[in-house]
């Protein structure tokens, strides 16, 4: 992953709305019109949204019949939850060094 | 070693992280509020934190830094938005500038601590909410030593042997 699709990822991933139509097109493909009419906004707006998606390669959209349909990109997604995975190791570390404070102390009271 | 079990929740951003230590409650809760114990523990071993300001009560800020092995320092800060001793806090953490002032591109993540008594020790449960993807990459850059730091503590250990 370049710097530059990074960058597309972080972009599309900063909005409320675009994380919550990830999150519905993870679960089933949904077309774009029935995304819009889920959410408060026009359609042409909708439509704005999935581009960046799409551009971020977090979805991917397809056309059927006169229907866009947009499915969410898991490959991507994996790309989020190894993220959650080194943050995961952040704090697995501080525990082991919270522990070793904790285990010294106790030597000092044996000692 | 500490148990340790950890949930994440991909969609919204979130990591829950529970370890187990065998000690006290309160004594579990100093290495929180002491920060000269604090500093042993938030940063990695190769970039140690210092805490230059600990201001442990609700609504109280924190400034820190983390300096690395060429002498290059990261700035954070936190603001302590609840404190029940010692049970529970809750924390704002952010990046900070050179002067401490604090780096408004990058939202803070809210993290919720809590700890537990159990039989022969306590429970620590901490919940960190990240508000985009960017911010988590920022965290994890400024962490991103610790897998380093892990490869020289085991150097460490065999040459302590």
């Amino acid at each position: 992953m370049t710097d530059a699709e990074i960058d597309l990822v972080f972009g599309a991933l900063a909005d409320s709305t675009r994380r919550s139509i990830i999150a519905r097109v993870i679960v089933a493909e949904q077309s774009v019109s029935t995304l819009a009419s889920q959410y408060l906004v026009s359609f042409a707006a909708i439509q704005k949204h999935v581009a960046v998606l799409e551009r971020a390669s977090l979805v991917r959209k397809q056309r059927r019949g006169r229907e866009q349909i947009v499915h969410g990109n898991p490959e991507t997604l994996a790309r989020a939850a190894r993220l959650l995975d080194s943050y995961e190791e952040i704090w697995r570390q501080r525990t082991q060094r919270i522990d070793a404070i904790l285990a010294e102390e106790e030597t000092h009271e044996r000692n | 070693m500490p148990t340790i079990t950890s949930e994440k929740n991909v969609d919204e951003l979130t990591l829950t992280f529970t370890s187990h230590f065998d000690a006290p409650v309160d004594r579990v809760w100093q290495v929180w509020e002491d920060p000269r114990q604090l500093e042993r523990w938030w940063g990695p071993p190769t970039y140690p934190a210092t805490f230059e300001r600990h201001d442990f009560v609700e609504g109280g800020k924190s400034l820190y830094y983390m300096t690395g092995p060429e002498g290059d320092k990261m700035w954070g800060w936190w603001m302590v938005t609840l404190v029940d001793a010692p049970h529970r806090l809750e924390l704002d953490d952010g990046f900070a500038n050179a002067d401490g002032t604090p780096d408004n591109a990058i939202a803070p993540t809210h993290t919720t601590v809590t700890l537990e008594a159990t039989e022969g020790g306590t429970r620590m449960t901490s919940h960190t909410q990240f508000e985009t993807t960017e911010q988590l990459q920022q965290m994890i850059e400024m962490g991103m030593e610790e897998g380093m730091t892990l490869a020289i503590g085991q150097i460490d250990a065999i040459l302590a042997e």
